[in-house]
Parts: structure tokens; sequence; C-alpha cells
């Protein structure tokens, strides 16, 4: 019987990061969660589902759209009564949890992903997701969110997004 | 560094009683430096220099402010109050922040005829945020655990904040006389207050004795090295000693700058604290 139940709990947990699949980061609408490198863990016990999520950046204010995005999702699964999302910062989240295929969906928004396995120190140099020329300047460290710079290629001469590197 | 135990969790620090006292004090000087200056940030809202700056000064208070939701959340779980009470209810007297970060951005208020001082803002920006630097590295070594993860996660953000006001500083010194000598005199001014960044307040001992940070004297020097390079770096001469305001921020002293911060940013809440936003 207790194996059981632990069958259908984990049956559960492949449920929700199948759902989680389609909760899209609020600011970057081709990209999920999962993509992002932020949902850390999912655990399902007895119906209640408990999701721990890495925030990009601590004061991000999407993070309450996030938790209700998240709750919304999973509440339609069968067999879930209860969803709790927490927010961690052990791991931390970093830029490299961004996962490979997802950083081809972030150029076709016309945001170049950040640079992989970056070090302190290394030079940060940004393709433009349009071109792909290196021939380009940065504008702004900060731009329309946090986890974002304002960046100006040259070459085909377009205004375009990049993700900070955050390690 | 006999006490020197690892604390997980709110409920383990609140079993000794010093222990979560020490870290309640430490954690209300993280949090109102970071809130009041953050306030200040984003009282530069539509007056900085250019549109560019206002997006990234406005991006870097929304990280500060971040950052001390963050403390004020973790003084709510040692059971001190709510979060956005502890930060909007309480009195000038209660808050813990350093002078330096209250006072005001320059002439005039906000709303009636704000004649700022740009050169004031970046130096204040700067020489704080080289000092949270030291403190934010310091704290990876916190005997408490949720206080060292949270501050892992802070540098990630804070070093792009050091990276802009460096890029402000160098083009400044380097730039019209003009604009030198409202830098320099921008320094001076900072420099009466900064000496009081490093003070860790009445319950030092405790938070040193406890492991919370390191001691007063180790992230004093640290700040002053690596803010001595950066002003030499600049080819901006060296202003010595930092001195300190006649109030003690760190003790609950202050000046009538945080008393009008405070019923500014505290207004809409004192309404109707009970209202769901």
């Amino acid at each position: 019987m207790a194996q059981d139940l632990n069958q259908i709990d984990e049956r559960l947990e492949a449920t929700c990061w199948e759902l989680l699949q389609e909760v899209k980061d609020p600011e970057i609408p081709v990209i999920s969660m999962v993509e992002m490198g932020m949902i850390h863990r999912v655990q399902a016990e007895g119906g209640i589902v408990k999701v721990e999520v890495l925030p990009t950046f601590v004061g991000c204010p999407a993070l309450e759209i996030m938790k209700k995005n998240i709750t919304e999702k999973l509440a339609e699964a069968e067999g879930i009564e209860e969803v709790k999302v927490d927010f961690i910062y052990d791991p931390a989240w970093t830029s490299d949890r961004i996962a490979l295929e997802a950083r081809d969906k972030l150029r076709s928004f016309g945001i170049a992903p950040p640079p992989f396995n970056y070090k302190p120190g290394d030079s940060w140099e940004v393709k433009c997701p349009y071109c792909d020329s290196p021939f380009t300047q940065i504008e702004n460290l900060f731009g329309p969110a946090a986890c974002r710079s304002i960046l100006y290629c040259r070459h085909c001469k377009n205004p375009f997004e990049a993700l900070k590197p955050i390690y | 560094m006999a006490d020197r135990v690892l604390i997980e969790t709110a409920e383990q620090a609140k079993q000794n009683q010093e222990y979560a006292q020490a870290l309640a004090d430490l954690l209300f000087q993280l949090a109102d430096d970071d809130f009041i200056l953050a306030y200040r940030g984003s009282e530069w809202l539509g007056l900085a220099p250019h549109i560019e700056e206002d997006v990234a000064f406005s991006s870097m208070s929304q990280d500060m402010m971040g950052h001390a939701v963050m403390f004020y959340e973790m003084l709510e779980s040692l059971g001190l109050g709510k979060a956005d009470d502890i930060a909007q209810l309480r009195e000038a007297k209660d808050f813990r922040n350093a002078i330096l970060v209250e006072r005001k951005n320059g002439a005039g208020e906000y709303n009636d005829n704000p004649h700022y001082d740009w050169a004031y803002a970046i130096v204040r920006s700067y020489v704080y945020g080289l000092y949270k630097q030291v403190r934010l590295e310091a704290l990876q070594q916190s005997t408490y655990v949720p206080l060292a993860q949270v501050s892992r996660k802070m540098m990630t953000e804070h070093r792009y904040h050091l990276m802009h006001w460096q890029v402000w500083l160098n083009q400044l010194a380097n730039s019209t006389k003009d604009a030198r000598q409202r830098l320099e005199a921008a320094i001076a001014k900072v420099w009466q207050d900064a000496g009081e960044l490093s003070d860790l307040g009445p319950s030092k001992e405790q938070i040193v004795r406890f492991g919370l940070i390191a001691g007063e004297e180790i992230l004093r020097q640290k700040w002053l090295a690596k803010t001595r390079e950066i002003f030499q770096s600049a080819g901006l001469n060296w202003p010595g000693e930092p001195g300190t305001a006649s109030e003690r921020g760190r003790a609950g002293e202050h000046t009538a700058d945080l008393e009008q911060a405070v019923a500014t940013l505290s207004e809409v809440y004192r309404i109707d604290p009970a209202a769901s936003w």
C-alpha cells in the first residue's frame, strides 16, 4: 500500500513537471520557468504539491505573478488538493541554469542569451540576436527588467536586449 | 570563535534569545541601509540626467528595495512583526541605518523645486555600494545560514550596481573642471558621514561573538582599501580617514531628513495598514 502511494506521488510529480513547462516567464513569454532553470524541486505528498522556485533577482516584481501562475496551472492536475510555492535562495539561480534549447528561443524573441560558464573578470561579448554580428555595444546595463540590458547592433542597426550573466 | 555554531532556521535562532537579539540588531542595520538609500534613489525618478539613467537608477533602487524586503522578512520570521509593518510603521528613532543613507538628495523637495546634487548621488551610491560589497562578502561566512544564502544571491545583482557607478565616477573625474569640482565637493560631503558605515551598533560585541559577521575593523579596512584603489584609478585625491556625523544612526539617533523620508514613504500605508496591495 505504501508503495502504491509512493507511485501516485511520483506520477503526480511528473505531471506537475509537464504542466510547469506551460508556465511561462511573465517577462519573457517564449520561455517556460522550467527552461529558465527556475524550478528547483517539485515534491508531491498525498495531494499536496510543494514547488521550490529560484528567483532570478531578489526584488523581481514578477515573483507574485509567477506564484499565482504556478498555483493556477498545477490546480488543473487531477489529484492535487493544494499547491505550495516557496522561493528559495540555495542554490542561487545563475544564468548557467538556462536550458540550451531555451537559448535559441531567447534569440528568436530578440534577446541575446547570457554567455555560458561565465567567470568573474571575463569580458561580456554579445552577439546580435538578429544578425549574429559581434559588432554590438551596450547602451544601458539596466533594461526593462532587472535581468536584462539594452544593446545596439552596429551592423544591422537594431536595438536589442541581452540577459545579463548572473553568476 | 567558540560560539561559531551554524544556525539553519529562524526557529533554531529563537532558541537562544541572545543570538536572536544580536541577529535582529544586525538585520535592522542591513535592511534599513538598503531601504532608505533605495528610497532616496527612488526620489531621483524623472530627475536623473537622462532617460537611460532614469531606467538604470530605478532598476538599482528596485534591487535594493528587494534586498531590504528579504532582511525585513527575516525579521518577521524572528517574530518581530509583519515585514511591511516593520518597514513602514516604525518611527525614525527605531531605524538603524547609517546617517549617510538618509541625507536628502540636495536642495528642495521632490515635488517642490528639487535641485538635487547628481555628483552626491554618484559618490554616495558608490561609496555605500563598495561597503555593501565588503559586507555581503563577509556575510557569506555568517553563522546564520539563511543570511549567508541571500547575501550570495544579492552579490550577483550588486556587482552590476558597482559597475554602473564606477563608469560615472571615472567619467566625471576625467571630464570638465566643473564636473571635477562637483565630484570633489560630493566626496567631501559623503566623507563627513561615511565612517559610520562599518559601525555595527551598540550590540557589536554580541554580533561578532556569535559569528554573524566579521568585526568592524576588518570590514572597515577592506572597504577603505578597495575605495582607495578606485579613487586612485580615477585620478582622485584620497580624502583620508572618513568622519562620522554627530548623530549615530546605528544607535537610533537620526536627522530630520530621516523623519521626512519615513513620513513620506509610509504616508499611504499608514492610511490603512490592513489594505491589501
